[in-house]
């Protein structure tokens, strides 16, 4: 086996409330191949963004390390894209400028201005919003804007692709045409993408890997491989069966946290 | 259809009507200074009017004018250069901020029009001392919007500046800078009004151009409908300088 891209060893990570502390996530560790698409599901508040942000180098955990290329990870780096939870366009710029921003940096490889607008009209095309580029964000509705800000990603080119509920506000048809395109992408670039969602069936359309996560502070409940081609529109029988699984495990997770909680109330009554 | 033409007519028509009444106060209140005689006819819009468009055929007004005009000019570049910068640092560090503020505030107190005697004193006659306290009257609207919207600022737009890896000037020219432009041209609008309103004054110490030494002019030349033909000019550049600034930043605003 090849060393992975990216790699989190045992991140413990949490939030100063008020006088107190809010642990979010303990002892996370998992690793990312190139090529491979990972999701990672939990339920809301359970620490996906934060993790994200740890992963992308924007946060730093209170325990624990990530290593991009086996090199400690502690910035952003240029080869790493993070789609946002939420799309973050910049309201002065319009479509295109905006998949286009960030390109000429100079933390970015040099190109020449023809080439970088090759770059963004190709990402515009692959997301499907040519016909808008010369629109601004506030005239763009909440799909679009997410198609936008993942147009800004793939423009760019990264090795590792990080994105936190990339197609949330989008109807089935474009978010099947956007999974398409995602797998197409890892294909050809062979990029590693972590991928976020709170929807089962696309992590069972999209991954190698599903880890779920749970409890509070969170772990990894469980992690399951899912070695099938894609399209997987053909092997819907297995891939139910995995998903009463994962339903299962996060069912028992959420029962245990409630009763964990009451408990911990008549501890304190 | 016609109510809608109607409704976006009325305020138009209701400042009309405002002006009309401030033309009829002004034309009624010169009644009882008719002891005045010769003189108080020179008060009269009549007066002024005819004053005003014999001035308007004048090329030595329009040198005034533009004279006004390059320093109110010089005084908001200068304004800009100094408040801009400033403002980033306040805007960005509560060190700075809670280091700078009562400063400020108390400077800001002063009208500069105080500081007349000491800048000519140092800077000597002429336009130098005007530009000082131009750009030093200007300077506190500008200073406190661009911080304030530095403040505003989403962080959000930072972290993904952050996330792409870009240096602090880029983050400077491509996100701060054009993420407050809008502080920064309500600083400029308050600005233009803080400038003309000093300009005058300014004007009126040892210069021999501009709208203000006009008016000094007239007087000594006991010029009284000139003097307030130059009263009624000062106030429609003035309000033609704010509406300038009003619509710039509505056209950016819409975008
Ligand atoms: N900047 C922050 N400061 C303090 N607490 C935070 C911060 N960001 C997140 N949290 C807390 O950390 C926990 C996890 O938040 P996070 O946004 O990572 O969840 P999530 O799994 O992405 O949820 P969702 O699915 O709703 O997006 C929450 O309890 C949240 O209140
Ligand atoms: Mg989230």
């Amino acid at each position: 086996m090849t060393s992975p891209v990216l790699e989190a060893n045992n991140l413990m990570l949490g939030y100063a409330d008020g006088a107190g502390w809010n642990p979010v996530l303990e002892d996370f560790s998992t690793s990312l191949q190139a090529g491979e698409i990972v999701t990672v599901l939990g339920p809301s508040g359970v620490g996906k963004s934060s993790l994200l942000r740890v992963l992308g180098g924007l946060q730093s955990p209170q325990r624990g390390d990530v290593t991009l290329f086996n090199q400690p990870h502690k910035k952003p780096h240029p080869r790493v894209a993070v789609a946002f939870q939420d799309p973050c366009l910049l309201p002065w710029l319009n479509l295109e400028q905006n998949v286009g921003f960030g390109l000429n940096f100079a933390s970015q490889p040099v190109h020449s201005t023809a080439q970088r607008k090759e770059k963004v009209a190709h990402a515009l095309e692959a997301v499907g919003l040519t016909h808008a580029r010369r629109r601004y964000p506030k005239e763009l509705s909440g799909g679009m804007a997410q198609r936008t800000a993942l147009a800004r990603c793939l423009a760019r080119e990264p090795s590792v692709l990080l994105l936190d509920e990339p197609f949330g506000a989008l109807d089935e048809v474009t978010r099947g045409e956007m999974q398409a395109l995602l797998i197409d992408i890892v294909k050809a670039r062979h990029t590693a993408v972590l991928l976020i969602t709170h929807d089962i069936d696309e992590a069972l359309q999209l991954s190698q890997r599903v880890l779920l996560l749970g409890g509070a502070p969170a772990t990894t409940l469980n992690e399951w491989s899912i070695d099938l081609p894609y399209p997987r529109d053909d092997h819907i029988e297995a891939l139910g069966l995995l998903r009463i699984d994962i339903l299962k495990t996060l069912r028992h997770s959420s029962r245990k946290v409630t009763n964990d909680l009451i408990k911990g109330d008549l501890a304190c009554a | 259809m016609t109510r809608i033409i109607r409704q976006a007519a009325l305020p138009w028509l209701l400042g009309g009507v405002g002006i009309l009444t401030l033309l009829l106060f002004w034309w009624a209140w010169l009644g009882p200074l008719d002891g005045l005689g010769r003189l108080g006819n020179l008060f009269t819009p009549q007066a002024t009017l005819a004053s005003l468009t014999e001035l308007l055929r004048r090329a030595e007004l329009y040198e005034h004018i533009a004279a006004s005009l390059q320093r109110v000019l010089v005084g908001l570049g200068l304004a800009l250069l100094l408040g801009i910068p400033l403002g980033l640092l306040v805007g960005a560090s509560h060190y700075v901020e809670w280091a700078t503020t009562p400063v400020f505030q108390f400077l800001r107190m002063i009208s500069p029009l105080s500081w007349m005697p000491i800048a000519v004193m140092v800077l000597g006659v002429g336009n130098k001392p005007i530009y000082f306290l131009l750009a030093f009257a200007a300077v506190w609207p500008i200073l406190l919007n661009t911080a304030s919207g530095v403040k505003q600022l989403d962080p959000r737009w930072l972290q993904l500046t952050r996330s792409l890896s870009a240096t602090r000037r880029e983050l400077l020219f491509q996100v701060i800078l054009p993420g407050i432009f809008g502080n920064i041209l309500t600083g400029v609008r308050l600005a233009i009004g803080i400038l003309w309103i000093i300009l005058v004054p300014c004007e009126m110490l040892g210069v021999s151009s501009g709208l203000g030494y006009y008016i000094l002019d007239t007087r000594d030349r006991l010029a009284y409908s000139e003097l307030m033909a130059m009263v009624v000019l000062i106030g429609f550049l003035g309000f033609f300088l704010d509406a300038l600034a009003r619509i710039a930043y509505r056209r950016w605003a819409k975008g």
